[in-house]
């Protein structure tokens, strides 16, 4: 008998992948609740991409989210478990408040963490995930790498109030509003055309290094940039380096990451697909300090890429009149399964993407 | 087909010097002389397709991939808080984001100050930044009127050479941010043509007075 063919569309067959990929290196599948305490979330509310939490009340009148994040509740979960060292994928379901009509948006994220510590390994076997993520939905990816230490050695010359609008203008890539800012602020001009000059760095890794060595300034940014250096290294020995460029524009909040982080782009869709990076801060704010880095994958992204997820097409359309007996429709139906083909049974045979399928009638007006 | 660039452009006099300026360093178009009412306009050769939209729907284009790079003001790009990389200050139509009132408005800490914009999200930021509470009545034009006929007590808009500001008796009370024309480009676009978007935005910034 032939084996069914298992039909996975769009992010149902991307989550597949993944999850296969992950198993492979030993992570183990987490399962959650749909909810968790609000307190987690308006706790470290920073580290969440939104902060448009979906709350209600439950019967005791504790404060419940329908969970935006998978994170905290995989930490928070390490934290009181007491685990040393926690590798783990989850593929949850997480909603968030979304788009100019503040509807609710259930997506579909897959995504991995490890906590515990950290060496170059583990740091590398992590973003060695992210790359093969991304390969895994096209090869037509890039994954974009930085350091938090690059950011706030870069800006450590300069007063803390004006780091928030800094780092916005560096997300940006806004160089010359950078200037501006420091040019009100009577930052030194050197200081000031370095941080610009990082904003706008990007290009392939080796490219990107040498540029960012003339940037370099301090102890902090040497360190990082030596790190991502000895990344770059083991990637390139694993034939996982052509896809990695250098982009000092990735902001993440700096309370709760710090290390290397990154973001990961496939070819056809807008936006980053992939996110991630080192967050031992996290660990540190809730009492158990550790190394901790992960990413997650926003399979929702996906959807409008996936040209392939069409309807569900059966081989076959079996059609039926009034007065078939329903014990042949079965009989006939169970044949052509026993031959591998899907089949749609149907009163129907007008409908259903005739040109699809072969049409197999019965009954009275049958020849 | 990949390498081609796709521009939204704001209609009106800002785009058209905006494609002025494009065309100067070697984005030109043909078909975009013609008059006529197509909406999307190639250039095979210099790998480039315009489109025209409304100014305040460039950043949206943008953001969204349909457009890799774009030209919109400032005030939209706050107004929007559009997730884009704003790659230059075209210092074009340069103005600025102002509070204005009655020349003889005074401010009452007692109430709750009430200011008339099409900026929500600009005058509400700049407030808070203040820590000062206000109620935002928003309009879609003719902002000058409702301090006039005491709907608000200030509004929150656009000033250019303060004429029309000037002519209903308004002043500006103060000034929140400089207004300008940005070239922006879409994230991943950025990534996936970088040599194409870099080399228009040299070829710009070259032409760009200092």
């Amino acid at each position: 008998m032939a084996e069914p063919k298992a039909r996975l569309q769009g992010d149902e067959k991307y989550a597949m992948e993944l999850q296969c990929l992950y198993e492979q290196f030993g992570y183990q599948k987490y399962k959650m609740s749909r909810f968790e305490e609000y307190a987690l979330y308006a706790e470290n509310k920073n580290f969440l991409i939104s902060d448009d939490i979906i709350t209600f009340s439950d019967r005791n009148g504790t404060l419940l989210a329908l969970k935006p994040d998978v994170t905290l509740s995989i930490v928070k979960h390490a934290v009181a478990s007491g685990e040393r060292d926690t590798k783990v994928y989850y593929n949850e379901h997480v909603y968030r408040v979304s788009g100019a009509a503040h509807a609710i948006k259930d997506i579909l994220q897959v995504g991995l963490e490890h906590i515990g510590k950290m060496d170059l390994y583990s740091v590398c076997e992590v973003i060695l995930l992210a790359v093969k993520s991304l390969g895994a939905i096209d090869p037509d990816f890039i994954l974009d790498l930085s350091h938090l230490g690059l950011l706030s050695g870069l800006l450590a010359d300069i007063p803390e109030q004006l780091h928030q609008k800094l780092l916005l203008c560096i997300s940006q890539k806004n160089s010359h509003e950078i200037l501006q800012i420091c040019a009100q602020h009577q930052i030194e001009q050197q200081t000031a055309q370095r941080v610009a000059a990082a904003a706008a760095l990007y290009a392939p890794f080796p490219q990107a290094l040498e540029q960012a060595k003339t940037l370099v300034s301090g102890d902090e940014m040497q360190n990082a940039l030596c790190e991502l250096e000895q990344i770059y290294a083991v990637l390139k020995s694993e034939g996982c380096a052509d896809k990695l460029h250098l982009d000092f524009s990735i902001v993440n909040d700096m309370h709760y990451y710090n290390g290397v982080i990154f973001q990961g782009f496939v070819k056809g869709v807008p936006c980053p697909v992939l996110s991630g990076g080192r967050y031992d801060k996290l660990l540190e704010k809730m009492g158990a300090p550790t190394g901790a880095m992960g990413f997650a994958v926003y399979l929702d992204q996906l959807e409008r890429y996936d040209q392939s997820a069409q309807q569900c097409k059966a081989d076959v359309q079996l059609s039926y009149d009034e007065g078939t007996d329903p014990a042949l429709v079965f009989k006939t139906a169970r044949q052509l399964m026993q031959e591998g083909k899907t089949v749609l049974v149907s009163n129907d045979e007008t409908a259903h993407h005739k040109e699809a399928v072969k049409i197999i009638r019965m009954g009275e007006n049958a020849n | 087909m990949n390498t081609m660039i796709n521009i939204a452009l704001p209609k009106g006099r800002l785009g058209e010097k905006v494609y002025a300026l494009l065309e100067s360093v070697g984005y030109g178009c043909e078909a975009m002389k013609e008059s006529s009412r197509k909406l999307i306009f190639e250039d095979e050769q210099n790998g480039v397709r315009y489109f025209w939209v409304k100014p305040s729907d460039v950043a949206i284009y943008v953001e969204h991939g349909a457009a890799d790079v774009g030209v919109v003001g400032k005030d939209i790009l706050l107004e929007q808080q559009s997730d884009v990389y704003e790659l230059l200050d075209l210092k074009f139509g340069v103005c600025k984001m102002a509070v204005a009132g009655k020349r003889d408005f005074h401010p009452n800490p007692a109430k709750v100050l009430k200011v008339a914009t099409k900026f929500p999200h600009i005058a509400s930021r700049y407030y808070a930044s203040l820590s000062q509470e206000i109620e935002i009545i928003k309009l879609n034009g003719s902002i000058e009127l409702a301090p006039i006929l005491g709907m608000s007590d200030v509004i929150v808009d656009i000033v250019e050479t303060g004429t029309t500001l000037k002519e209903n008796d308004l002043v500006v009370l103060q000034d929140i941010v400089p207004i300008s024309a940005r070239f922006i480009a879409n994230k991943a676009s950025f990534k996936f043509k970088n040599e194409q978007i870099v080399c228009m935005q040299n070829r710009i910034c070259a032409h760009l007075p200092d």
